[in-house]
């Protein structure tokens, strides 16, 4: 048996305590360089986010009219909203625009740009043409459709010289809601750049392969390209929903650029980010319209992870994520 | 709850409260007396570019009564941005708003200090200088928190070379003959759209705005407990029958389409103006009307009258529609007595009020101002000056709500001509109710 001698291990020798504070004045130096360099994002997150996001939550429970000190209603802000008839037309509207807009756009991008990829000669043109309006700042574009659907516009001029009915687009409640569809799938192009991208990303391979077994058009587009572009549609799909949501701008300028008329025709374009505005900013019921905010925060959140879980079952990663 | 996270959020609570703007309702605490030392005041008003202009030669002739005070005039500060800078502790000296309906908020809130103190101060008795209704619409429970400065005045333009062809001698005073006229003077062109409109009574149309009716038809916008009385008044119900069976006649959609053929709402005020380019022969406007016709150099013969009233209520033939721009001292003004000096001068001085109103072509204020030769030898405007001293003449009863009673009664009178209501009553009283909720909420 070998003998150990104890004196080959000396017994453990801590470092004197001044080392120890050196060390540890190191790290805090360290970490006080880091939040120095990280400082910028951490104030902004701070001030920006947190802060007002906290703080609409807790006006969300208060009577504030901006004027004077918030007062705690609890939850009356929020048993309001259930009560409240333009909160649920509001909402109607906007899951109109979230229900058909959002598909919609996503097909029509996906085709545009199954066309494109077809393209031969003049690619570029046929590209920047496609991508050209959503350049066009949003105010603008609408007070175009607006001009352009108006009932002595050219659109109303070419269905009346083919004898079609000529609807009031944005003056009546049926068609105002389709006119700004038609709007955003002429403002197509961003999603459209992403599904080009998409589709040229497909490994030629796979169609090969699909064209051996005897696959027709359909079957290659429905078993090889809508597989392969999943995850670009799942993308699209979420950030349009959440879009759809927050709808604003163009809802706001084709009832008129007047939150007054309250989404004039008849209440259709009265989106609920609309609604959540005229509250917070004209009537100054800046409590209510921080309860909507965090109602519409809770639908988007609920919607958006509905999506995700279904996502498991219809979207596919080529490197086999998820 | 854990004690910690229990603490932590009284303590969010506390700063979050302590962020937050803190007054109570204005008190009528003494004047504050002037020290006649230099001062440089701020003045945010809405004015712009030429209108600015205008306004700030006016409003540096307050160095005439208060020669110590500099003037640092800043335009284009709409009722948020003001909101904003009372909310942050950096409110101008003098604001001032282009209409009266934030007035009971600011009122209630204090956000605009109570002028009374001020007011008693100098001996001033405002009700021998302005019209009642224009008090009314610039205070609230006794507290007088801003003063009128300009106002508009609404009433009737017609054209008077079809009225001689249609064969009218004088202008409507009463509904039942703004719309008996009307059908006469509506004139269609061969494929059946119209060629002219007698009137058109949708409240899409240029400043047919709903609520404005009930200065015509007499009704009542809240009772004696404050509540809405658009179902309470039945005058109410009878105003929008009314105005449904005129809509009636022309159809909805035609009139929406000839609007929509004429410009749509943005020709309001542009050289294609309906009334300007004799496309409609009768029309509520304001007293600005007369100048615009005159700068867009408009072919038509016109004439000017009080806007009718219901047949019920024909004694009040002559009052109209008025309200208009108010000036008043946000709270947090370090030196409020010289603001004051300033509002005393652009609300009630007769020089001041005569000025703004030829040059900003609208109706001054104060009863000496009414008189001004310059504005009232103009026979188109001299009826919005009737208009405005005209003791039944009013605005909306204000409140708190600001815009918000009007815009869901706008809406709802949407709905309602354009078939979308089945019930008229059932409709008003959900109306109601709902502008009740409104007042309650924060």
């Amino acid at each position: 048996m070998t003998r150990i001698d104890v004196a080959e291990f000396p017994p453990a020798v801590h470092p004197p305590a001044s080392r120890r504070a050196r060390r540890r004045r190191r790290h805090l130096r360290r970490y006080g360089v880091v939040l120095l360099f990280m400082s910028p994002w951490i104030v902004g997150l701070l001030v920006f986010t947190l802060y007002p996001t906290i703080a609409s939550l807790y006006f969300s429970f208060t009577h504030y009219d901006l004027l004077s000190s918030p007062q705690w209603v609890g939850l009356s802000n929020y048993r309001f909203m259930f009560t409240d008839p333009l909160f649920w037309q509001s909402l109607r509207n906007t899951l109109w625009m979230v229900v058909f807009a959002t598909p919609l756009q996503v097909a029509f991008a996906i085709g545009c740009a199954m066309v494109l990829v077809r393209v031969r000669q003049g690619v570029g043109i046929y590209r920047t043409i496609f991508f050209v309006p959503t350049m066009v700042p949003a105010v603008a574009a609408t007070l175009g459709f607006v001009f352009l659907l108006n009932p002595t516009g050219p659109i109303d001029r070419v269905l009346s010289l083919l004898h079609i009915p000529q609807p009031i687009w944005f003056q009546q409640p049926n068609w105002s809601k389709p006119g700004l569809l038609m709007l955003g799938l002429w403002g197509v192009g961003n999603t459209m750049i992403i599904f080009l991208a998409a589709l040229l990303d497909v490994p030629k391979e796979l169609y090969e392969a699909a064209d051996i077994e005897g696959a027709n058009a359909w079957q290659r587009f429905r078993n090889v390209t809508l597989p392969m572009i999943s995850p670009v549609i799942f993308f699209s799909l979420v950030i349009g929903v959440i879009y759809g949501f927050q709808y604003f701008t163009e809802g706001y300028v084709a009832s008129g650029g007047d939150p007054s008329t309250l989404g004039s025709p008849q209440g259709s374009l009265l989106f609920y980010s609309i609604w959540l505005y005229q509250n917070g900013f004209q009537y100054f019921h800046m409590g209510y319209a921080s309860a909507m905010a965090w109602v519409l925060f809770i639908i988007i959140m609920a919607t958006t992870l509905v999506l995700v879980r279904s996502s498991r079952r219809w979207v596919h990663y080529q490197g086999g994520f998820l | 709850m854990n004690r910690r996270v229990a603490l932590a959020v009284a303590g969010l609570s506390l700063v979050l409260a302590a962020c937050t703007a803190g007054s109570g309702a204005g008190s009528s605490s003494p004047a504050a007396q002037s020290s006649h030392k230099p001062v440089t005041l701020t003045v945010w008003s809405f004015f712009t570019g030429r209108e600015l202009r205008q306004f700030d030669s006016v409003l540096n002739g307050v160095k005439k009564t208060a020669p110590w005070i500099t003037i640092n005039s800043v335009g284009g500060k709409d009722p948020t941005a003001i909101l904003r800078a009372i909310n942050s502790g950096t409110a101008p000296d003098v604001a001032i708003e282009p209409g009266p309906d934030d007035s009971a908020k600011y009122c209630a809130t204090g956000a605009w200090i109570n002028l009374n103190p001020y007011i008693s101060q100098d001996h001033i008795n405002l009700s021998s200088l302005s019209p009642p209704a224009a008090l009314r619409y610039t205070s609230y429970k006794g507290d007088q928190c801003s003063l009128p400065m300009l106002s508009d005045a609404y009433g009737l333009y017609y054209n008077t070379d079809m009225f001689k062809a249609a064969g009218i001698t004088s202008p409507p005073k009463t509904f039942s003959q703004l719309e008996a006229d009307a059908k006469k003077l509506t004139k269609k062109n061969a494929n059946g759209t119209f060629k002219v409109v007698g009137f058109d009574p949708l409240q899409s149309f240029y400043e047919s705005y709903a609520l404005d009716y009930g200065i015509y038809s007499g009704a009542a916008w809240y009772d004696s407990a404050g509540k809405s009385a658009l179902a309470s008044d039945p005058r109410w119900a009878q105003l929008l029958q009314w105005q449904k069976s005129f809509a009636d006649w022309y159809g909805y959609n035609n009139l929406v389409k000839w609007l929509q053929s004429v410009g749509g709402a943005n020709s309001e005020f542009s050289a294609s103006n309906a009334f300007e380019t004799g496309k409609v022969a009768m029309e509520m406007d304001g007293e600005w009307r007369v100048a615009f016709i005159a700068s867009d150099h408009a072919k038509i013969h016109y004439a000017t009258a009080p806007f009718p009233v219901a047949d019920n209520v024909a004694g009040n033939y002559g009052a109209g529609q008025i309200g208009g721009t108010i000036i008043g001292i946000p709270k947090g003004s370090p030196d409020p007595a010289d603001a004051w000096q300033v509002v005393k001068y652009m609300a009630l001085g007769t020089h001041a009020e005569e000025s703004l109103g030829e040059l900003l072509k609208n109706v001054p204020t104060t009863y000496p101002s009414l008189k001004d030769p310059v504005l009232s030898s103009n026979p188109g405007f001299d009826t919005f000056l009737k208009i405005f001293a005209n003791p039944h003449s009013g605005y909306k009863q204000i409140t708190p709500l600001g815009t918000a009673d009007g815009d869901l009664f706008s809406s709802f009178v949407d709905k309602y001509l354009a078939g979308s209501i089945p019930n008229l009553k059932a409709g008003l009283q959900s109306v109601a109710n709902q502008i009740n909720r409104q007042a309650q909420l924060g």
